[in-house]
């Protein structure tokens, strides 16, 4: 077992040696740019891209066609979005989506604000998912876009894609989904789900960073999106720029392992996630945040109450995963997705997302959680509240000195 | 963010972790932070006739600088007169940690963790609690 062993697989993912190959001889043999029409060099990068396509369209369901390459998922979201609302501008102003988003919606989201949008930000439940009730009653005839993510980055949660899809094709809205965390994790159809437009990454699915893709639906209904970048027409004029052929045909590879492996890997990995999460709910006072029967096979984040998330993962460094403390950042405001569940800010700090992967051993788990318990206690014996809440003082009752 | 050797040396062998008896008259408590900004620290002194800390403890939820910053303040205090603890400057724990920029709160709270235990010392014994010259709120 090689230290620190890496349980971060929702910030990215390795990539997976198999993608590696596929992507090597297009760095230097088939160099060509995809959009020379008139040579062998030009041809064999298209045969490349021509073949990733349809990779990736396959693992969503999707026709070739309806692929739009990106730079990532960031990128999706920003030309999904923009693109929807320029394109939609006559028909309506409204968009709805919801306050567990990733920035890359949220933001995106409020920039339009400032163009006109109107945005519904719905809240979620205490279990993270969108109550569909709050957005039947927030559709209106303005409303041309619903915008709500598939599994969510912190917790892990899969929102009911399929009944969002319903309700926004009832009220004759499309339905956009940042499907960064779920395509390659779970079964994504955009038939079956109704998805109109989806953004997803190569980088979070064992393939490379900076590709990833747009799926634009172009039968009922047929989907546009006005571009966002200008210049030569690349991508059905959706998205400008020489394509990244050895990136896409990463990204492509990447698509075909995940969706020929999708079934026993996450049986395998909701195992052992389901294992760290037992064990480390032994400790007192431990909770995990989200839903968990509807969530992602490899993810579970947990909070450890009188710790501070920071303090922890130093404790845990050995061991790379992510805190929902943002003592680092200079805002010191704990997760936004954990506190929209309604999370007390000090449960927020105390949070630590366990993002398990394709890689992750039994062993890796089993040394997760001697490593997690023994910091949390560790730092429990270092800690006041702990103290205080062991001698059954009420700690909402205590007047404390912020500063 | 990487930390100092000092932090991670007095984050993972923290001194005078503890607690002192708060009921006793020779023994200053300080309370502060609130656990929703993700920093508590507990510090207590315990201090003789001739007005001399004898002894330091603390307990801190909080990162791995809060962890430092309070357990090098309790080193410090230890031996210290009153008059002397009094004049600790959080400037002083963040040369004395390397604290980067982000990290200066950690400091300013061990600071407002002393001056919070001596002033709770002085109430106890009929002495008036010191005012801050500076505020760092």
């Amino acid at each position: 077992m090689k230290i620190p062993v890496y349980l971060d697989n929702n910030a990215t993912t390795p990539m997976d040696p198999r993608v590696l190959e596929a992507m090597l001889p297009y760095f230097t043999e088939k160099f060509g740019n995809a959009a020379s029409r008139n040579h062998a060099f030009g041809w064999a990068a298209e045969e490349g891209v021509d073949y990733a396509r349809e990779q990736v369209a396959q693992l969503i369901g999707a026709n070739e066609k309806e692929i739009i390459f990106t730079s990532g998922a960031t990128e999706g979201d920003n030309l999904g979005i923009k693109g929807v609302f320029e394109m939609y501008q006559d028909k309506g102003n409204h968009i709805i989506t919801c306050t567990t988003e990733h920035k890359a919606v949220l933001d995106t989201c409020k920039h339009l604000e400032k163009q006109g949008a109107r945005v519904t930000y719905l809240d979620v439940k205490s279990d993270g998912l969108i109550d569909l009730k709050e957005l039947e009653a927030a559709m209106t005839p303005q409303t041309i876009l619903v915008c709500i993510m598939y599994g969510n980055n912190e917790i892990g949660v899969i929102q009911p894609v399929k009944e969002i899809a319903a309700i926004a094709h009832k009220h004759g809205a499309l339905f956009m989904t940042d499907g960064t965390q779920a395509v390659g994790k779970i079964p994504v159809n955009v038939d079956t789900d109704g998805i109109d437009l989806m953004a997803f990454t190569g980088h979070k699915m064992y393939g490379p960073k900076g590709v990833g893709a747009l799926y634009v639906r172009r039968k009922n209904p047929r989907v546009k999106v006005t571009a966002q970048m200008d210049g030569g027409g690349h991508e059905r004029g959706m998205r400008s720029g020489t394509l990244n052929v050895a990136g896409i045909v990463g990204f492509g590879k990447a698509a075909e392992i995940c969706r020929l492996e999708m079934d026993s890997e996450a049986k395998r990995l909701s195992a052992l996630r389901n294992k760290l999460q037992s064990s480390l709910l032994e400790l007192e006072e431990s909770y995990v945040n989200g839903n968990v029967e509807n969530r992602l096979p490899h993810v579970a984040n947990i909070s450890f109450k009188y710790v501070e998330g920071e303090g922890l993962m130093m404790a845990m460094k050995d061991l790379a995963v992510s805190s929902g403390s943002a003592c680092t950042s200079a805002s010191l405001e704990p997760s936004y997705v954990l506190k929209s569940l309604g999370l007390s800010d000090d449960l927020a700090h105390s949070s630590i997302r366990f993002g398990l992967g394709r890689f992750t051993t039994e062993e890796e788990v089993d040394y997760a959680i001697e490593v997690t318990k023994k910091a949390v206690n560790h730092l429990r014996d270092l800690s006041p509240l702990w103290e205080m809440f062991k001698e059954g003082i009420d700690l909402d009752k205590v007047e404390w000195v912020e500063h | 963010m990487a930390y100092s050797d000092k932090v991670i040396d007095h984050y993972t062998n923290p001194r005078n972790v503890g607690t002192l008896d708060k009921s006793k008259n020779n023994v200053g408590t300080g309370l502060v932070g609130a656990p929703e900004c993700g920093d508590v620290m507990r510090l207590q002194i315990e201090v003789d006739s001739n007005n001399v800390i004898t002894d330091a403890k603390f307990k801190t939820f909080g990162c791995g600088s809060a962890i430092a910053s309070s357990s090098l303040a309790t080193e410090w205090l230890k031996g210290k007169s009153i008059d002397d603890a009094i004049t600790i400057d959080n400037m002083d724990i963040v040369e004395e940690l390397a604290l980067p920029p982000v990290k200066i709160h950690c400091s300013v709270l061990a600071e407002d963790a002393i001056k919070a235990a001596i002033n709770d010392y002085r109430v106890k014994n009929g002495l008036a609690p010191i005012e801050s010259e500076k505020s760092h709120h």
